[in-house]
């Protein structure tokens, strides 16, 4: 009975051994490999050539922005729907899921709408007297659009472990003559670093890797790590330099992956 | 304070939305300027095939991968269930992979794969990539609901006479059937929503909407494209209303 009940993994374990076990075992092949599938670490190493290396530290930096800005957004945002009476789950994430079903490319060209020089915000801001905002086509709008893409992968994390705190543990340490901020620091945050933790990793890494977004608000001219990838797939057809690149990208990725099975052993913070 | 809080957070999620809506009753035909209200683009975007066609290539490849990823999701929970903790923590985090992952780098991995393996780009590399990266929401939507199982309920069917599979669809069924429910939405707006591993995934010939969309980007969007977005959006938004605020026989 057991044995066969095992048995139900085999389609599963198929599957990723196919499509995610095989695939990215290309992509490290590629990577390490020249045109005549000889070994190189070339592709590799041509994160150092300058104008790789500019377009990988732009990317690290807007993206490390981007994640410090939707920590310092959502965490006092998930304590507050945490701390809501009664069960919100669902209205919860209806909220957050809902923009989802318009395009997420429709929705962040709509920043352009928003953004540009005679936009939408701008006009209100004249109307207002006040200055005008220039940040369309800066590094500025890519990470307003990461943070606008990316906020509700920081929420839903800190929330699920927010939700879960005992409240008689808060009511102890008042008790106890800890003041709000001292229950903050040695109570609430302690016990939500799971969450915290689960949500960096889920925004950090798509925000390093984009290329969508720099594309649509960054204009032409901010190259991110993930636009030259992508235009050696799509564009130059070099797949063994794009590959090479990708497996530097992989590193973070896999710091990541490792510090959320650390974290989250039971997958409970990412369960939805 | 907290109020005043929560509706700068969700101005600043919804602005765009309103942006986009509002664009759909635009008259001009470019995002830059206001040129009063018309409904002309609801019309005339059931006359635009190229745009019909993309719609349905994205609802159908939204519903068949959250349909397969559903079912081999499900059945690797049950298979799940009767292993060690650490075979179970091990195939976890094989399924997570395709999450945690770069959107990017998973689709140059499928390229990649396809490439070698000779398949023609287009509707089913589509479909295969969708699926792989639909299979972890649906495996963290039904596996909670799994570990609260009480075994005893299941275990009392066989003793009663039911063999496993009357067992598991009578007993276990029930009381995962809202996870299911949940993980295979998640996946269906995964798929819905999914531009990166599509554009590296699909063949000349067919386009989803977001490829559609992307494509216009440098041409201009047409503005039929608001109108089916705000027609999706209403809609969706009507049915979670719905779905939400009947009142339900057995409260959780």
């Amino acid at each position: 009975m057991r044995d066969s009940r095992k048995l139900l993994s085999a389609p599963f374990l198929f599957w990723a051994a196919m499509f995610i076990i095989i695939p990215l075992c290309m992509v490290f092949y590629y990577g390490l490999t020249d045109k005549t599938g000889a070994f190189t670490l070339n592709n590799v190493l041509a994160i150092a050539s300058p104008e790789h290396r500019k377009a990988f530290w732009e990317a690290i930096k807007l993206s490390v922005v981007s994640t410090v800005v939707c920590l310092l957004l959502a965490y006092p945002l998930a304590m507050i729907l945490a701390g809501m009476k009664g069960n919100h789950d669902s209205f919860i994430i209806l909220i957050f899921i809902l923009p989802m079903w318009m395009n997420f490319l429709l929705r962040t060209l709509a920043w352009q709408t928003l953004l540009e020089k005679n936009g939408v915000i701008n006009s209100v801001l004249a109307f207002l007297h006040l200055p005008a905002l220039k940040i369309i086509n800066t590094p500025t709008a890519i990470v307003l659009g990461m943070v606008y893409n990316f906020l509700p992968f920081m929420v839903l994390p800190i929330y699920n472990v927010l939700v879960k705190i005992d409240s008689n543990l808060i009511s102890a340490a008042k008790d106890l003559g800890a003041n709000g901020a001292q229950t903050f620091l040695r109570v609430t945050l302690p016990l939500s670093t799971a969450g915290v933790i689960s949500g960096i990793t889920m925004v950090f890494v798509p925000a390093l890797t984009t290329f969508v977004i720099s594309q649509l608000l960054g204009g032409s001219k901010i190259l991110l790590i993930g636009n030259i990838i992508e235009q050696e797939f799509t564009q130059t057809n070099n797949w063994h330099l794009g590959s090479g690149l990708s497996i530097v990208l992989m590193l973070f990725i896999i710091l990541n992956m490792v510090l959320s099975v650390v974290t989250d052993k039971d997958g409970e913070v990412n369960a939805l | 304070m907290k109020k005043l809080y929560i509706s700068l957070i969700f101005l600043f999620l919804y602005a765009p939305i309103f942006t986009l809506i509002v664009l759909s009753f635009n008259a001009s035909k470019t995002r830059a300027k206001w040129g009063g209200f018309t409904l002309k683009w609801y019309f005339s975007l059931f006359e635009n095939e190229a745009i019909l066609q993309a719609l349905w290539n994205t609802l159908l490849l939204a519903a068949l991968s959250a349909l397969i990823a559903t079912v081999i999701g499900l059945v690797a929970c049950i298979a799940m269930q009767s292993m060690k903790k650490k075979t179970r923590a091990l195939i976890l985090g094989i399924a997570n992979i395709p999450m945690l992952n770069a959107e990017i780098v998973t689709g140059i991995s499928f390229m990649l794969l396809f490439i070698s393996l000779g398949v023609t780009f287009g509707f089913g590399t589509i479909l295969l990539a969708h699926i792989t990266f639909n299979i972890p929401y649906v495996i963290l939507s039904i596996q909670p609901r799994m570990k609260q199982l009480n075994t005893s309920t299941y275990e009392a069917a066989l003793d009663l006479g039911a063999n496993s599979l009357q067992a598991f669809f009578r007993i276990v069924f029930p009381d995962i059937l809202p996870g299911i429910l949940s993980g295979f939405l998640m996946a269906f707006t995964m798929s819905l929503d999914d531009f990166i591993i599509t554009h590296f995934t699909k063949g000349p010939g067919v386009d989803t909407l977001s490829t559609k969309i992307y494509t216009e980007v440098r041409k201009g969007i047409k503005p039929e494209m608001y109108s089916l977005s705000t027609l999706i959006f209403a809609a969706v938004f009507i049915l979670m209303l719905l779905v939400n605020y009947t009142p339900r026989k057995k409260e959780k």
